[in-house]
C-alpha cells in the first residue's frame, strides 16, 4: 500500500502536504462563533471568584468566611480546608512530571501563602458582582513573613524558607537542612577546566534575564459540574484535556473515568496552560452547591498567579583555539522557579550547548525557589535563558578572532552522527543547513547605517513524541472524519487533515477534524513539546493506513480476489488481476455497502511516538539604537529553521514568526517588576509591554526542509525552537550597534542609554 | 439595585437588554445578548480583543458602560459577514493563515474593517499603527498585516466601476 519509503524521492510527489488550504476551524474563528474557555455556559451556572493573598509570604492564622456566606446570592465558600489532604505524589502530565501536592496547593493555599496572588478562598454566587462582594467579606488573619524575590536573597544563609520539607536534590552528601534551592543538576563531559586553561582565547561573562509571562490573550477559564453520583464534567481551555483530568482527579482523589473533560477552543498557551489552576477549585464549589460553577481569571490574576517563565543568572566561560574551535565551556545558571520546584533546570542544562559539538563541557543548573507565582513551561522551557549567554559569547569570540559569526558557528555546529553529551549520536538534524541558508540570505549581506547593528544567533530544542490516539472513520458517502484528543492551538486540525488526505490520496476538503473529550477517545498527551503534528500525526497516518487496508479487503471480497490483488490509488481500490482487473471502487462505493461487507469502516490507533528529532534555528536581527534615548528599534528580522517537512507552510511560518516576536519581547521589553511589598508591579498589558504591531517589521522566514526519517512524512516539531535564538540575536545586534557587550535582559532604553553613557 | 433597560441597534437588529449600572458594554454583549465573539483579554483597554464599532467609532467595549449604548448603534464581529458571505478581511485572514489560536482574531477583524472603511489604501505602516491597540501573541503580526493589505487591495478593485 501507500506509505512512502524514500522520503527524498517521494517528496515532490506530495499532493496535499506543502499546500496552504484554509484551516477547517477557520470560519468559526473569523466570525466569532468559536467557543473559548470564558465563553461556555452551562444551565444553572454559578459565577465563582477567588480571594488571593496580598502578601508574598505569610502564614494563614485563620480564615473567617461567615459574613461572606451570609451575603444573599452566595451559595458556597471554600478554603484550603475543603481540599483533601495531599500526600506528595508524582503524576506525569506533560514535558515534566508534576508533584501533585504542589500542584494542589498552588490551586489553593494551605497554612502558608507563597506569593502575592496565591489563592486562599473561593466563592460561588448567583452573579460575578455578588461573588466579588463576598470576597471582600472574607477575613483572613495573616502572620506576614519575610520574603525572597531574587537569587541572592533566596540563597542567603539566613534566607526565609518557602518550604521546610525541600532539601536540595542532586547534592552529595544529601543535605540535612532544608533550602530554597530545590535542585542542582550537572551535565558534561571531558575536562573543561583543563580546556579553558589551555585555550587560546577565553570569553566569559555573567548574564541575566527576568521572569517573563507567556502572555496568551485568553485568561484561564473553566466550568465544572460535579454531580451527587460522583460523576463530573469540566469544560475548559487548556493544552490538554487529559492533563486537566489527570491533575484534577489526583488532587481531588476521584477516579479518572468519573471526570469527563471537554476541551474548548484555546486562546493561546505557549506552555502556560499545561497545568491546573482553577479546575479543582471549580469542582469543589460545584460539589458544595450542586450546580455548575464558572471560574475565570482576570488579567491581573493571570500575571500574579499563573506561570511565568523563570528568569535567572548565567555565568559562562567559553574557551577556543585560534581558529575558532570551541574547546571547552563551563557554565552555571540559576533559574528563579517561583513558589514550587520544577523550573526548567533540566531542559535548560541539556539545551545550552546542544547545537555545538564541544569536547569538554560542564553545565550546572540550579532550581531556586522564591515568593513569586510558580513558574510554568514557556515555549522551549529553559532553552532561551541558557542559550542566550552561549550565543553572546560566540558573538564576542567571533569579534575577537575576526571570524564571521556564521562561519564560527559552522565550525562548531553539531552534525548528524556527532555524539552528544548523553552519548547518543545525532540523527538527521539540520543546523549546518540552517547556518548555510542564513549566510546565503540577502539580509545577511545588506548594508547597515549609522547606529545600526546586525546580530546572529542559533538555537535548538529537543522536541518530543509520546502517547497519542487518533480515530479515522469513513462515512457512508466516503467523506472522512478524523478525531483526536489534542487541542488545536495553532492550526493542527489543518495539519491532521492534510496528512490524512495525503495518506488516503483524497482531497483535503473530504476530511473533517474533530477534537473530542476525554471520555470519547483514548489517551493523548497534551499539546506541547512541539509534539502534536509529529506524534498525533503519526497516529492519524497509521489509522488511515488501517482504513486503507480494510477498504482493500472489502473491495477484494466483493471482487472475489485476495487483498494482495488490489491497489489503493487516488482514493479508490483497483483490482489488479482476475476478470475484474482494471475495475475500481471508490471509498464512497465501498462505504455505502459497508453494512453488508463487515460493518462500519474505522480505525483507532494509540501509539507512543518515537524517533522525534530536535529542531534548530538561526535568526538574523538588525537593530538601530537611538543614542540619545537608548531606544532600540528592530529594523529587519529573518528566521531560518530546519522544519523537517512543512505540512502546512503557513502555520509553520506562523510558529517561526510568533516565536521570534515573543523572543524579541523577552529581549527588549518584557519582564516582571515587583514593588516594595513584593507584589507584581506590572500585572497588566499596559505596563507589561509585549510587542505590538507597530513595534515589529515583517519577519522573513526560510524553511529548511530536512525530513525526519522516523516520520512517514518527515515531520519535525517546529513550534518551540523559534523563541530560542532571539535573545542572543537581539542582544548581539544591540551590542554591535553600540559597541558594548550587553549582558542583562531586557534591553530597555534606560539600560542601553546607561551603557552608552558609562562608556562616554 | 434595579437594572437598567437599554435599547440599542446591534448588528442591524433592534435589541433590548437589562444591565447593572456598572456593567460594561462587553459584559452586556457577552452575557445578555449571547454575543461571545467579542473577547475579554484584559478588561483595561490594552489588548483590543473586545473591539467593536459604536456609532461608527472603533472602541474597546470593556471601556464603555453598557448603559452608554442606549439609542446607539453597535457593530460586533458577529455582524461583519453579510449573512454567510465572509467580508474580504475575514476571507484574507483565512487565506493568509493570519490566525493561530484565534482568540484575538475577532478584535483584529473588527479593527481592520474599521481601518479600511476609513482608509481604503493604507500603507504597511498605517496598518501597523492602526492595529497597535490589538495584541496578538501567536503570529508576530506578519501575516495579519499582509491579510489586511491584501483585503484592502481586493476591496479597492471592487470599487473600480465596471
Amino acid at each position: 500500500m501507500n506509505a512512502p519509503q524514500d522520503k527524498t524521492a517521494f517528496r515532490p510527489a506530495y499532493r496535499v502536504i506543502g499546500t496552504r488550504p484554509v484551516r477547517p476551524d477557520g470560519v468559526d474563528k473569523v466570525t466569532g462563533k468559536a467557543i473559548y474557555g470564558p465563553d461556555f455556559v452551562a444551565s444553572g451556572m454559578l459565577q465563582g471568584a477567588i480571594l488571593r493573598s496580598p502578601h508574598p509570604h505569610a502564614r494563614i492564622r485563620s480564615i473567617n468566611t461567615k459574613k461572606a456566606e451570609a451575603l444573599p446570592g452566595v451559595k458556597a465558600v471554600i478554603t484550603g480546608a475543603d481540599f483533601p489532604g495531599l500526600a506528595a505524589l508524582e503524576v506525569a502530565v506533560g514535558e515534566s512530571s508534576g508533584n501533585i501536592k504542589h500542584v494542589g496547593r498552588n490551586c489553593m493555599a494551605h497554612e502558608k501563602v507563597l506569593y502575592a496572588g496565591h489563592a486562599v478562598a473561593a466563592v460561588a454566587a448567583t452573579s460575578s458582582v455578588i461573588a466579588e462582594e463576598a470576597l471582600a467579606l472574607i477575613e483572613v488573619d495573616y502572620e506576614v513573613l519575610p520574603y525572597v524575590l531574587t537569587i541572592d536573597e533566596a540563597l542567603a544563609a539566613d534566607a526565609p524558607l518557602l518550604h521546610d520539607d525541600i532539601f536540595t536534590q542532586g547534592l552529595d552528601p544529601k543535605p540535612t537542612k532544608p533550602s530554597n534551592a530545590a535542585l542542582r543538576f550537572t551535565i558534561g563531559r571531558g575536562d573543561p577546566d583543563a580546556a579553558l586553561k589551555g585555550a587560546h582565547t577565553v570569553i566569559s561573562g555573567t548574564y541575566s534575564a527576568l521572569p517573563v509571562h507567556q502572555g496568551y490573550i485568553e485568561p484561564h477559564a473553566c466550568v465544572a459540574s460535579w454531580n451527587a453520583d460522583g460523576q463530573a464534567q469540566i469544560w475548559a481551555s487548556s493544552q490538554g484535556a487529559f492533563m486537566i483530568r489527570s491533575l484534577t482527579a489526583a488532587i481531588l482523589g476521584i477516579a479518572l473515568a468519573d471526570i469527563r473533560v471537554t476541551p474548548l477552543e484555546i486562546g493561546g498557551g505557549f506552555g502556560g496552560k499545561t497545568t491546573v489552576y482553577l479546575e479543582p477549585v471549580a469542582m469543589l464549589l460545584s460539589r458544595k452547591t450542586g450546580r455548575p460553577v464558572r471560574l475565570t481569571m482576570s488579567r491581573g490574576d493571570v500575571f500574579r498567579a499563573s506561570g511565568p517563565a523563570p528568569g535567572g543568572t548565567m555565568d559562562i566561560q567559553l574557551g577556543a583555539d585560534a581558529d575558532g574551535t570551541i574547546t571547552g565551556v563551563v557554565m552555571e545558571f540559576k533559574l528563579l522557579g517561583g513558589a514550587y520546584p520544577g523550573s526548567d533546570t533540566h531542559p535548560g542544562a541539556m539545551s545550552a550547548l546542544a547545537h555545538y559539538n564541544i569536547a569538554n563541557s560542564r553545565v550546572t543548573g540550579w532550581d531556586v525557589l522564591c515568593n513569586m507565582a510558580s513558574t510554568a513551561a514557556y515555549r522551549a522551557p529553559g532553552a532561551p535563558q541558557t542559550i542566550f549567554p552561549v550565543e553572546s559569547c560566540i558573538d564576542e569570540l567571533a569579534m575577537k578572532l575576526g571570524i564571521d559569526p556564521i562561519d564560527l558557528r559552522l565550525k562548531n555546529a553539531v552534525k548528524p552522527g556527532d555524539v552528544g553529551v548523553m552519548g547518543m549520536a545525532a540523527g538527521e538534524i539540520g543546523y549546518v543547513e540552517c547556518l548555510e541558508a542564513a549566510k546565503a540570505h540577502p539580509h545577511y549581506s545588506a548594508p547597515l547605517g549609522p547606529n545600526q547593528g546586525r546580530g546572529v544567533a542559533g538555537g535548538t530544542w529537543g522536541n518530543y513524541g509520546g502517547p497519542s490516539t487518533a480515530v479515522v472513520s469513513v462515512s457512508e458517502d466516503g467523506s472522512v472524519l478524523v478525531t483526536t484528543g489534542n487541542p488545536d492551538i495553532g492550526g493542527s486540525r489543518a495539519s491532521m487533515a492534510i496528512m490524512a488526505a495525503e495518506t488516503l490520496q483524497i482531497p483535503y476538503e473530504k476530511v473533517r477534524v474533530t477534537i473530542t473529550d476525554t471520555s470519547s477517545i483514548g489517551y493523548s498527551m497534551l499539546t506541547g513539546g512541539s509534539r502534536t503534528t509529529f506524534a498525533t500525526g503519526k497516529a492519524v497516518i497509521e489509522a488511515c493506513e488501517q482504513v486503507i487496508a480494510t477498504l482493500c479487503q472489502r473491495a477484494a471480497a466483493m471482487w472475489g480476489v485476495d487483498a494482495e490483488q488490489t491497489e489503493w490509488r487516488d482514493g479508490a481500490v483497483y483490482c489488479l488481476s482476475g476478470d475484474k482487473q482494471g475495475s475500481s471502487l471508490t471509498m464512497g462505493q465501498i462505504a455505502a455497502k459497508a453494512g453488508f461487507s463487515g460493518g462500519p469502516i474505522s480505525a483507532e490507533v494509540s501509539l507512543n511516538a518515537q524517533g522525534f528529532l530536535p529542531a534548530f534555528g538561526v535568526h538574523i536581527c538588525d537593530t538601530e539604537v537611538d543614542p540619545e534615548t537608548g531606544n532600540v528599534s528592530v529594523l529587519r528580522y529573518t528566521v531560518v529553521q530546519d522544519v523537517g517537512t512543512a505540512i502546512h507552510p503557513d502555520y509553520v511560518e506562523g510558529q517561526m514568526q510568533g516565536g521570534a516576536a515573543q523572543g524579541i519581547g523577552w529581549a527588549l521589553n518584557e519582564g516582571y517588576v515587583f514593588d516594595k511589598d513584593g507584589r507584581v508591579d506590572n500585572p497588566g498589558f499596559l505596563d507589561y509591554r509585549m510587542p505590538v504591531c507597530s513595534d515589529l517589521p515583517m519577519i522573513d522566514t526560510v524553511m529548511v526542509e530536512k525530513p525526519n526519517p522516523a516520520h512517514p512524512y518527515g515531520v519535525k516539531g517546529v513550534g518551540e525552537v523559534p523563541i530560542v535564538p532571539p535573545l542572543g540575536a537581539v542582544g548581539n545586534a544591540v551590542s554591535r550597534a553600540i559597541g558594548i557587550r550587553m549582558h542583562d535582559l531586557p534591553l530597555t532604553p534606560d539600560r542601553v542609554y546607561a551603557a552608552i553613557k558609562a562608556r562616554a | 439595585m434595579s437594572k437598567l433597560l437599554i435599547s440599542a441597534t446591534v448588528n442591524g437588529d433592534a435589541q433590548q437588554f437589562l444591565c447593572d449600572s456598572g456593567a460594561t458594554l462587553l459584559d452586556a454583549l457577552r452575557d445578555e445578548l449571547g454575543l461571545t465573539g467579542s473577547k475579554e483579554g484584559c478588561g483595561s483597554g490594552d489588548c483590543g480583543a473586545c473591539t467593536v464599532v459604536l456609532d461608527g467609532q472603533m472602541v474597546c467595549s470593556c471601556l464603555v458602560l453598557a448603559a452608554e449604548a442606549e439609542g446607539r448603534t453597535v457593530n460586533t464581529i458577529e455582524g461583519v459577514a453579510e449573512g454567510s458571505e465572509l467580508h474580504p478581511v475575514q476571507r484574507k485572514f483565512l487565506e493568509k493563515g493570519a490566525l493561530q489560536c484565534g482568540f484575538c482574531t475577532p478584535g483584529f477583524i473588527v479593527a481592520s474593517k474599521a481601518l479600511l472603511d476609513h482608509n481604503p489604501d493604507p500603507s504597511e505602516s498605517e496598518v501597523r499603527y492602526w492595529l497597535a491597540g490589538n495584541l496578538c501573541r501567536c503570529t508576530g503580526y506578519d501575516k495579519i498585516v499582509r491579510a489586511v493589505l491584501d483585503a484592502a487591495a481586493e476591496l479597492r478593485q471592487e470599487r473600480v466601476p465596471a
